[in-house]
């Protein structure tokens, strides 16, 4: 351990604006980079599944139509 | 279409000389077409004028900041210019089917690409570098930094008209692709920039430049020979759709 | 050797299955190296003796500068085997990791400017490798909007692979163009990551990024990609009957 207690760790030397700021927007741009296509999924799962569920009506309403 | 292709390919069985007419045919057709749309060429080179006029008014009209500052800001300007005008070279032809024509004639596309380039650059490079000097007197440039800065122009500007005719041949299929193409071309065309201007300042310096004239040399070569391979391969692309 | 693999990396279906097994696993060692790489280098390793602590902003700017160098390089790989073999799958790769190489491109930039402020004593230094990755970022860019324009995915897949081969080709002379452009217009100062031999006790931390990083970065692609295959695949039967289930 370089710092010798919690307050040294923070100020980073005096630098410690520059290295948090880093690494803060760094954490910032991992959690987007993966939450985005976990939510995306989630939202095309939902819209799939609906588009099919809307096709497969009309296509059932097609087959009663043939039907009489 | 097969039937077109078909009658192409048996024509150009008969007529083994026909390389030469094709490319001959499309230089006349792009000269005649350009004569007919004279203004799709004049304005981008009003806008590479504007530009120019922008700078003393922007920044500072001291002649010392302007002479510094002229060969950048020509360089570009022309730059800038030469993005507007990328848009005629592909999107006529697009419109009215006679891009089809060329992808299916049994030529080689490589050379019908060169050859559009080219007949391009002279309609608008060439004009764009004639009036130059005037407006990098008006900037006050070192006049005997002038040939200079020609000669950069003239082996630069073709690089550009090149890598250029690829982004417009990706994006000829899209009814709105003017700042697009200039995103994709601008980027690829830093190399040209940096080692135009580059002469030019060693050149006030007192520094040879045959190194930078080579490096464009270079530059150039390599546009011709590798830039139409992807221009023809992206028109082919935007024409099957 | 048989080339029955390369086949099977082809087909969508197959890359989907396989790629739900390992993702997982890519995320959990992705995040798990990033977290005691970053713990490692921000508390444990020894400071510089020219820059102090600020200098702690390397494991995160070395591993995103280098991935952002690379996702390119696997980028133009796959365009050529789009090209060349009209694989899907590569396709479906060049969609998903530009976007990628676009953020970790701007991490690079953001924190090399975070960096220079204490260094330099400026936030933008208009230095060679700095310069560079935002004419990457501007390449990233093009790729982005020209797959996002043109609407029919498999024509917007073709021209956007054949813009990152134009683009490979010129990263080397626009590389090399701005190194010299920069020793012409200012004396070479101090270099943010070329260090006078580094400690091990230094590196080992900055190696544990990289691997976390690159770990991360295919969960992500993977995640993407799946994403991706998802849409594009909507009507084939597999994914109908995988949002039936």
């Amino acid at each position: 351990m370089q710092f010798t207690n919690i307050d040294a760790f923070l100020s980073m030397g005096g630098h410690g604006l520059y290295v948090w700021l880093s690494y803060g927007v760094g954490l910032l741009v991992f959690i987007i980079a993966f939450m985005s296509p976990v939510l995306k999924k989630k939202r095309i799962i939902k819209e799939l599944s609906q588009l099919q569920r809307r096709q497969s009506k009309h296509k059932m309403k097609d087959n009663t139509e043939g039907i009489n | 279409m097969l039937r077109l292709q078909k009658y192409s390919m048996n024509n150009s069985a008969v007529d083994s000389n026909s390389l030469g007419k094709v490319l001959k045919s499309v230089c006349v057709r792009e000269y005649l077409c350009a004569s007919r749309y004279r203004q799709a060429f004049i304005n981008p080179l009003v806008f590479f004028a504007i530009i120019i006029a922008l700078f003393p008014l922007g920044v500072s009209p001291e002649p010392e900041f302007l002479s510094a500052a002229s060969v950048g800001v020509v360089w570009v300007a022309a730059l800038l210019s030469s993005m507007l005008s990328l848009d005629n070279l592909f999107m006529k032809d697009y419109d009215d089917g006679s891009l089809e024509q060329l992808v299916l004639s049994s030529q080689p596309l490589y050379l019908i690409m060169l050859i559009k380039s080219f007949v391009h650059w002279t309609l608008t490079g060439l004009p764009l570098i004639i009036i130059s000097p005037l407006l990098a007197m008006m900037l006050y440039l070192d006049l005997e930094q002038l040939p200079v800065l020609l000669l950069t122009l003239i082996m630069g500007t073709p690089v550009i008209n090149l890598i250029g005719g690829i982004g417009a041949a990706l994006t000829v299929s899209l009814r709105s692709s003017g700042v697009l193409v200039s995103l994709l071309v601008l980027p690829l065309t830093i190399p040209v920039l940096i080692f135009a201007t580059g002469a030019v300042q060693a050149s006030i310096d007192g520094a040879s430049i045959n190194g930078y004239i080579a490096i464009l040399g270079i530059l150039l070569m390599l546009s011709i020979t590798l830039a139409p391979f992807a221009t023809s391969a992206a028109i082919k692309l935007s024409v099957s759709n | 050797m048989k080339w029955t693999f390369f086949h099977k990396l082809g087909s969508p279906k197959w890359f989907f299955d396989i790629s739900g097994k390992f993702l997982p696993w890519f995320v959990v060692l992705g995040i798990s190296l990033l977290v005691i790489g970053s713990i490692w280098g921000l508390a444990f390793a020894p400071k510089d003796y020219q820059q102090g602590d600020s200098f702690r902003i390397i494991y995160l700017h070395v591993p995103s500068a280098i991935l952002a160098q690379s996702c390119y390089m696997m980028m133009a790989v796959s365009a050529i085997v789009s090209l060349v073999w009209k694989m899907k799958l590569a396709d479906v790769f060049i969609a998903s990791a530009a976007p990628l190489g676009a953020l970790f491109t701007f991490l690079a930039l953001f924190t090399g400017a975070v960096w220079g402020k204490p260094t330099w004593g400026t936030w933008w230094v208009w230095d060679a490798r700095l310069t560079a990755m935002l004419v990457l970022l501007f390449l990233y860019f093009g790729v982005i909007s020209l797959q996002s324009a043109i609407e029919d995915t498999q024509i917007a897949s073709k021209a956007t692979s054949i813009l990152v081969l134009v683009g490979i080709v010129n990263i080397p002379i626009i590389k090399y163009s701005v190194d010299w452009w920069n020793t012409l217009h200012q004396p070479a100062t101090f270099k943010l990551t070329e260090k006078p031999a580094m400690v091990p006790e230094m590196w080992i931390p900055l190696l544990v990024m990289v691997v976390g990083i690159y770990c991360f970065f295919t969960a992500l692609v993977i995640l993407r990609m799946r994403n991706d295959i998802l849409i594009r695949e909507r009507k084939t039967k597999w994914v109908k009957a995988l949002l039936h289930f």
